[in-house]
């Protein structure tokens, strides 16, 4: 085996079978080599990379090394990182340098990993196919003419070609698990609070939440475990102490109720998606889990209530955009009007500003009540639906998406189209629940994802799943046709 | 729910946007089909339901001491700035 998974890359960093100075210039080596075919970066850091590595060979020759020290990985830019570009894929930011380290940046720093660049993504993380970039679409490298997912595309593309073993990425709908389905990698998204999201650029703030991407559960144990905890700087981020998400992995699943979500298997979920989500759930049946049917009333309305309380939330937060004290200014501008409107109309794409205006709307005096309001009551019942479900199983299970990869270009001319890929994910940002994709088979060779909720704070459980289906499996370790089946050199 | 041209524009300048003429008639059309997409929301009976903001029950937006707790970061801010003189961001006249 080539090292298929973080988790044996770092014990052959242990082992000094490699070190890190030579798996961060494979991963360089492979970056370099993709960019031109997947463009799943922004920015390549090669330079403080290998002094990063040269700082976790010492570590590690000192016996000062953890678990994840040396391991070579990718930031999503969205996340700050101090020195750095940072341009949450945007032109409005295409100019700025992060001051100063996001906690999940100082956290992975902290524990030895090495940043070997930044991943693309959907701009300002508005979009489910990685193409509203201002640095162009991410390629999937299972087929290049379909996109990654979005908006971690960039993320997800670059675990799936073996880039890295690790990218972070973030979720407000779905944006870690739908690109992770649709690259055929492992996502997940923690419980609202759990992990910080300090220097994580805002987009809709009740609902943003920072995960993810890896080949396997046992590396999203691994590295949740290093990034998850109290951060006194984010003031959503939740006071409860973090389980050590490794040790309960191989737990057994006898006895586990894992509720069936009858509202995610009907119209509109192709044929060729609901077989391998139904054979996901005969695997975890034969390891001893119990199988019920559940149902949540309210989750169809999940999209119509995200699509006011994200926007929303959007047009607040990007606000701060103005063109005066970072990012994009326009050129003469004759007065402070014509700067804050010019300067976010060039630096804004075409979604962000849709979302930007939706968002306008539905706050507008006269609107508020019928939407705003509104909205935030049916995601209320959408809650209750789940906490109920809760009360009666310990995880729900369904599809991640309705398809699979879809070609490039062919939904961006429809946002109502391109919005109704987050139909099964989005419930889960909406109650703030923990969630997952992992890898459940193949249709017409391109990967398909089974999507796992667990209950507020409930990782462990998702990830003790999620491992135990992969020991079962494999469909995690396969890769796209090309590329490497591992990340040693 | 269908919106007016007019309207965008009003929405447009409220979110500090300067759309060009032809962007008009798009943001009418897609913002139109969206408010027609979360006009759903109308046939769910929330009579007695209390908005929910924050999905974790008893969750309050926690305060710190008002404490100076880091140095002053103006130069390294004002690396990113479009155009500062003496520490001070500058900006079209605002007074004649």
């Amino acid at each position: 085996m080539a090292a298929a998974t973080l988790a044996q890359l770092a014990a052959g960093l242990a082992s000094r079978k490699y070190s890190s100075v030579e798996l961060t210039r494979e991963a360089l080596a492979r970056v370099e080599k993709s960019q031109p075919i997947l463009n799943s970066l922004v920015s390549v850091t090669a330079e403080s990379a290998l002094a990063a590595a040269v700082v976790a060979d010492q570590q590690l020759a000192d016996g000062k090394g953890g678990p994840l020290t040396g391991v070579p990985m990718i930031h999503k830019d969205i996340f700050c990182t101090e020195g750095v570009l940072t341009t949450c894929g945007s032109k409005m930011l295409s100019n700025f340098v992060a001051p100063y380290d996001a906690t999940v940046v100082s956290r992975l720093k902290a524990a030895g990993m090495v940043m070997v660049g930044k991943a693309n993504m959907d701009e300002f993380a508005m979009g489910s196919s990685n193409e509203t970039s201002f640095y162009g679409p991410v390629k999937n490298p299972w087929d290049l003419t379909r996109v990654p997912g979005g908006s971690s595309g960039g993320s997800a593309a670059a675990v799936a070609a073996r880039l890295a073993p690790l990218a972070t990425a973030t979720d407000t709908g779905g944006s870690i698990r739908q690109p992770a389905a649709l690259c055929g990698v492992t996502g997940i998204k923690p419980t609202y609070g759990r992990v910080s999201r300090y220097g994580m650029i805002a987009f809709a703030s009740s609902l943003d939440q920072g995960g993810v991407i890896t080949v396997s559960a046992e590396d999203s144990a691994l590295t949740l475990r290093a990034i998850a905890g109290f951060d006194p700087r984010d003031s959503t981020s939740v006071d409860v102490p973090v389980p050590d998400y490794v040790a309960t992995l191989n737990a057994p699943l006898a006895g586990m109720k894992i509720g069936i979500l009858k509202e995610f298997f009907g119209e509109g979920l192709a044929a060729e998606i609901e077989k391998p989500v139904r054979e996901a759930l005969e695997v975890l049946t034969k390891l001893g889990a119990v199988v019920k049917e559940v149902s949540l009333p309210s989750l169809p309305l999940s999209v119509p209530t995200y699509y006011v309380v994200a926007p929303a939330e959007c047009s607040s937060n990007l606000a701060r955009f103005d063109g005066v004290r970072f990012g994009h200014r326009c050129e003469n501008p004759k007065d402070l009007a014509d700067l804050y409107q010019r300067s976010r109309a060039e630096g804004f794409g075409t979604e962000v500003k849709r979302r930007i205006m939706t968002g306008t709307y539905v706050l507008s005096a006269g609107y508020y009540d019928a939407y705003y309001i509104k909205a935030q009551k049916v995601r209320a019942l959408i809650n209750n639906d789940f906490l109920r479900a809760f009360g009666e199983v310990d995880l729900l299970l369904g599809p991640t998406t309705p398809t699979v990869a879809f070609p490039l270009g062919d939904k961006t001319s429809d946002p109502i189209t391109m919005y109704l890929n987050d139909i099964y994910t989005i419930g889960a940002n909406l109650a703030g629940l923990p969630a997952m994709s992992i890898p459940a088979g193949f249709a017409g060779g391109l990967p398909v994802g089974v999507q796992l909720i667990g209950p507020h704070f409930g990782e462990a459980k998702l990830l003790n799943a999620a491992h135990r289906f992969q020991q079962e499996t494999g469909w995690h370790l396969q890769s796209p046709p090309g590329y490497a089946t591992g990340f040693a050199p | 729910m269908s919106l007016t041209p007019t309207q965008i524009e009003t929405i447009a300048g409220l979110a500090r946007l300067a759309l060009k003429p032809e962007e008009i008639p798009v943001y009418t059309e897609s913002l139109g089909r969206i408010l027609g997409l979360v006009g759903e929301l109308a046939q769910a009976d929330t009579g007695n339901i209390e908005p929910l903001a924050h999905p974790l029950a008893g969750q309050v937006q926690r305060l710190r001491p008002d404490e100076i707790t880091s140095g002053n970061g103006r130069d390294i801010y004002q690396r990113n700035a479009p155009q500062v003189e003496a520490g001070l961001y500058l900006v079209p006249r605002v007074i004649e």
